[in-house]
């Protein structure tokens, strides 16, 4: 076996250190029967390398890689262009297959990156400090709120209707179990977000309001005036970015008011990978620092005096607190963390205010083309990269349509709403530094086919 | 002032009369050994790493009032500075690439280049969750085949894939177990934890709204079942049992502790963070287990990175998986593969408790377990096991004469060697061990785990480690032992070889600096002056 270095004369020579006449001596104290005598049954034994290669590349195959059609799929994971030196650093074995960096002296490569991550986290975010990242967007959203109600010691938290659908799930999942009150607003199919009623929707009882931006349907909601009326009653806001090259182009939610700021990191660096692993974004202003969830990375200096890099307020995580702890988690999403950090070096700050603004120009174009398709017509004029087409009938079966013509063109919001019949015209285009003018003229000349039922 | 330098050195502390007898470069940088500064301090606003095209169009007009004022205050670098400081800072890492890395309890194994490689094939590096089914019928099979395996090496009924990570994968298992009590309605609310269970365990049944009480070891280091059946009751929900167990020993009561639980109307955690230790010896499902989640950065291979991500699935009891979290994927009637989620979950799951995560779960973790598995086969995986459990054996034996290993006096221990500092000299500790096995080449062993042994270290050699290099962690180790036996004043401040030596984290916490604060270029850090004025 290719990755097992020991011999069979090195296990001899062992077991006889060990004073043990077999390996299975070493399995004493499993019960006789409940030891398997060989290998699990119904299952096939070692595989070469080109066997499993073969095996693993003919089920990729089946697949339809973005890459390989036109593309438009948002929603909360988005295609970007990732250069390919982020790729080969986080293939370096120093980063790749080292661990949690416990032994500072000998991880400060893995502590000045997290370091120089969090501080371009809060620098992206616009607020005081950032962790040393989440599992993902939508689990660093209930962390969140669970962080809000320690802080202001209220349970009740809104949900704009803005929100990932999956997001919500998973908070009103959680706050089944935790029994927080979870005030869910309903998404409609409007040209303008639901900033009215999230702001009606706040009372003294109320710990936060949790409002996208820009939120599932592509809208931009005004977070300085939610921020103003939240703050008015002692609530704090929470803002969910899922799209962060957005705020290379709109304002960043700290400088707006929010107080906690979370996302989903996948857009940079990180690429599709069919839903993970993901890397959640979290910031919140300095003061709440005890109250963070996950690792931190602070600077300090080493006994010669030369600055290091450490992982710091540890009692606020499970391994010394137990069941006191802010949160559970333990791991972070660190090489996720790695590339998200490379790409945004490569970037600056300026660099990622261009892409941005190509990202906008790009959705503009598939704007400008689609809704020229008779019954096609757009629901918000405020976006960044992502809009809401309203289609003359259900968006799910035109996006299946669209597929088995090789165009990715679409998340339906019938996938993201099944419940809400009111909103299943809806199709969610998204569109990226990534979408040629070819892409979206086969978008256009696709959709206009499959909405006539001209046949594939 | 002339020790001090943009990569932030200033002049030594203590030590009195060591700066002098050291040869100091003028760049700082000592041959190989190079310093780095912040990309913050190296960057400058306006460089760009990566070629972006200009658009044409000016922003849309509902888009006016929310543009930003200033770009990000981020500066950049192009991609040969990128590069190399990322190159640079990666030298100071220890990684499995480099040597021995037994981390009690983390499994630090060899990561297949292949897992990274298949990983990276763009029919699934480059595949969008949200995309039709009938577009990723290869990407759900993936997910089928590996969960069949999990199934299977376990004896369990069912896995829910989407945790991601282990102590997620513990919510979901303890979620299903609350969901399964509604069901029952029952409310218990009292888990059972051992003293010597990881964190993470009495932190997850905080967070999913259980009480938490410990029950104690015995002096073998084993779950005390008497005080564990005593503890029993209307009230509790279930057990959290680690086995093989923290102490790196197996739990030979297992069964019995799983029919008392059983018999009072709970149900049975198992940590599987160990599972590497039994995977083709044992399956968890023949002892009772009711949930397990399965750490795929553990057992099989996917890597660590410095601290994640991770993947956590959890398998199931048929007790318990009717209440998995959408969305999943099942093999249907017809022999297909189906994609179940809120869209279509339908009458058949709607037991489902909810859900975890936004998508599917760790795919490219999926991808690169189910590479690894399918390179070792049923016989391989059986053969990682022995070999992981075989070479702790052979450290526990080779240093126990000068490292007393409390719970492995009558007999063998699983996949990790535990020890204790009890004998060092007076003032000699664990700590200073682990440091030395820095200066030695090391990355030292899991320390201060379990609580329940004073001074612990926890060796967890794995498979991975040929006899050779055993051989030479042991011979560093037993010399380290040695030293603190004699009272080795030296090892009080190691590592002397190092990127860094021992780092001040009483500081660091004292006044948190979580941020840099300067402005793009500008060398050093306004935070050290005050630093250097304590």
């Amino acid at each position: 076996m290719r990755y097992l270095p020991l011999t069979d004369t090195d296990r001899a020579a062992m077991l006889d250190v060990i004073g043990a006449a077999s390996v299975d001596d070493l399995f004493i104290d499993v019960p006789s029967e409940a030891r398997l005598s060989g290998p699990v049954e119904g299952l096939p034994m070692h595989a070469s390398e080109m066997a499993v290669e073969r095996h693993m590349s003919a089920l990729a195959g089946k697949n339809l890689s973005a890459g390989s059609a036109p593309f438009f799929l948002g929603a909360g994971a988005y295609r970007h262009h990732v250069p390919a030196s982020v790729d080969h650093i986080i293939q370096r074995g120093e980063f790749l297959t080292a661990y949690t960096p416990y032994q500072p002296e000998i991880a400060q490569g893995t502590l000045q990156v997290l370091f120089e991550f969090q501080t371009q986290v809060a620098r992206l975010f616009g607020t005081d400090i950032a962790n040393a990242s989440m599992y993902d967007g939508s689990t660093a959203c209930w962390e969140a709120i669970l962080m809000a109600a320690r802080i202001t010691r209220k349970d009740r938290a809104i949900l704009s209707g803005g929100l990932h659908p999956h997001y919500g799930e998973v908070v009103r999942t959680m706050a089944k179990f935790t029994e927080d009150e979870i005030a869910s607003l309903t998404c409609e199919l409007t040209g303008e977000p639901d900033d009215a009623a999230v702001i009606a929707a706040i009372d003294e009882k109320t710990s936060c309001v949790v409002v996208q931006y820009p939120d599932i349907l592509g809208r931009i909601p005004d977070l300085a005036a939610i921020s103003e009326a939240a703050h008015a009653k002692g609530a704090l806001v929470v803002a969910v970015v899922t799209e962060p090259v957005a705020l290379g182009m709109i304002e960043a939610p700290g400088n707006l008011g929010a107080d906690i700021v979370v996302g989903e990191g996948q857009s940079l660096g990180v690429g599709l990978q069919f839903g993970g692993p993901y890397l959640g974004l979290f910031g919140c202003r300095e003061k709440f620092v005890r109250q963070m969830p996950g690792r931190l990375c602070g600077e300090t200096v080493d006994a010669e005096g030369k600055r290091g890099f450490v992982l710091t307020l540890s009692t606020r995580e499970q391994h010394i607190r137990r069941e006191k702890a802010t949160s559970n988690i333990c791991t972070n999403s660190g090489l996720c963390a790695l590339a998200f950090s490379i790409h945004l070096t490569l970037l600056g700050g300026n660099g990622l205010a261009q892409l941005a603004a190509v990202n906008h120009d790009r959705t503009q174009a598939v704007v400008e083309r689609l809704t020229q398709i008779p019954g096609v017509s757009l629901l918000n004029d405020a976006y960044f990269n992502e809009v809401t087409l309203v289609l003359p009938g259900d968006a799910r079966e035109v996006v299946r349509e669209l597929a088995d013509r090789k165009v990715l063109g679409g998340v339906s919001l019938g996938r993201l709403f099944p419940a809400q019949e009111d909103l299943h015209k809806g199709l969610l285009v998204a569109a990226t530094e990534t979408t040629t003018d070819e892409d979206i003229e086969t978008l256009a000349s696709e959709l206009a086919a499959v909405l006539e039922g001209v046949p594939a | 002032m002339s020790g001090v330098n943009a990569a932030g050195w200033r002049p030594t502390m203590g030590e009195a009369g060591e700066a002098s007898e050291k040869f100091v470069t003028s760049s700082g940088d000592y041959g190989l050994m190079l310093e780095e500064p912040l990309s913050f301090e190296l960057g400058a606003e306006g460089k760009c790493g990566v070629d972006i095209d200009t658009p044409e169009r000016a922003p849309a007009a509902g888009l006016s009032k929310f543009l930003r004022k200033a770009a990000p205050d981020l500066p950049g670098l192009t991609e040969p500075e990128t590069v190399r400081h990322y190159t640079r800072l990666s030298r100071q890492n220890y990684a499995i690439d480099l040597g021995p890395f037994p981390l009690g309890s983390c499994t630090m194994k060899h990561n297949p280049r292949l897992n990274e490689k298949v990983a990276r094939l763009p029919g699934f590096a480059d595949v969008h969750p949200l995309q039709p089914q009938k577009s990723v019928e290869g990407a759900l099979e993936v997910i089928e085949q590996l969960a069949d395996w999990l199934i299977t090496l376990t004896g369990m009924a069912s896995v829910a894939m989407s945790p991601k990570a282990g102590a997620h994968g513990e919510l979901c298992g303890l979620l299903c177990i609350r969901a399964a009590l509604d069901a029952r309605g029952e409310k218990r609310d009292i888990v059972l934890v051992p003293e010597s269970a990881h964190g993470t365990n009495p932190a997850t049944a905080a967070f999913a709204g259980f009480k938490v009480q410990s029950i104690p070891a015995t002096p073998a280091g084993r779950v005390d079942l008497e005080a564990l059946k005593a503890k029993l009751g209307p009230n509790v929900a279930g057990v959290m049992i680690t086995n093989p167990n923290t102490c790196g020993l197996f739990e030979p009561d297992m069964k019995a502790i799983a029919d008392a639980v059983h018999e009072a109307g709970g149900y049975v955690y198992c940590d599987g963070a160990n599972f590497n230790a039994i995977v083709g010896k044992v399956r968890p499902g023949d002892l009772g287990v009711d949930a397990m989640h399965i750490n795929l950065h553990k057992t099989f291979s996917t890597p660590h990175g410095g601290g994640g991500p991770g993947a956590g699935p959890v398998v199931l009891s048929a007790a318990l998986a009717p209440f998995a979290p959408l969305p999943f994927v099942t093999r249907g009637p017809d022999g297909g593969i189906h994609l179940v989620e809120e869209e279509n979950r339908g009458e058949g799951h709607s037991r489902a408790f909810g859900r975890m995560v936004a998508f599917h779960g760790q795919m490219g973790m999926f991808t690169r377990a189910l590479t690894y598995i399918l390179s070792h086969g049923a016989d391989g995986l059986r053969q990682v096991a022995e070999d992981a459990v075989l070479n702790a054996n052979y450290v526990l034996r080779s240093c126990e004469d000068l490292l007393p290993a409390p719970f492995a006096k009558s007999g063998p221990c699983m996949h990790e060697a535990l020890f204790s500092d009890a004998g060092l000299a007076d003032g000699f500790s664990t700590l200073d061990i682990a440091k030395g096995l820095i200066d030695e080449g090391f990355h030292p062993m899991t320390v201060y785990f379990p609580l329940v042994v004073r001074g612990a270290m926890l060796v967890e050699p794995t498979e991975t480690e040929s006899k050779a290099g055993l051989d030479r962690f042991i011979g560093s180790l037993r010399s380290l032992a040695k030293r603190a036996k004699a009272g080795d004043e030296s090892l009080h401040s190691a590592p002397h070889f190092a990127p860094r030596r021992r780092l001040d984290e009483t500081q660091a916490a004292r006044k948190p600096v979580l941020a840099w604060q300067g402005a793009p270029g500008e060398p050093g850090q306004p935070s050290l002056s005050e630093i250097g004025g304590s």
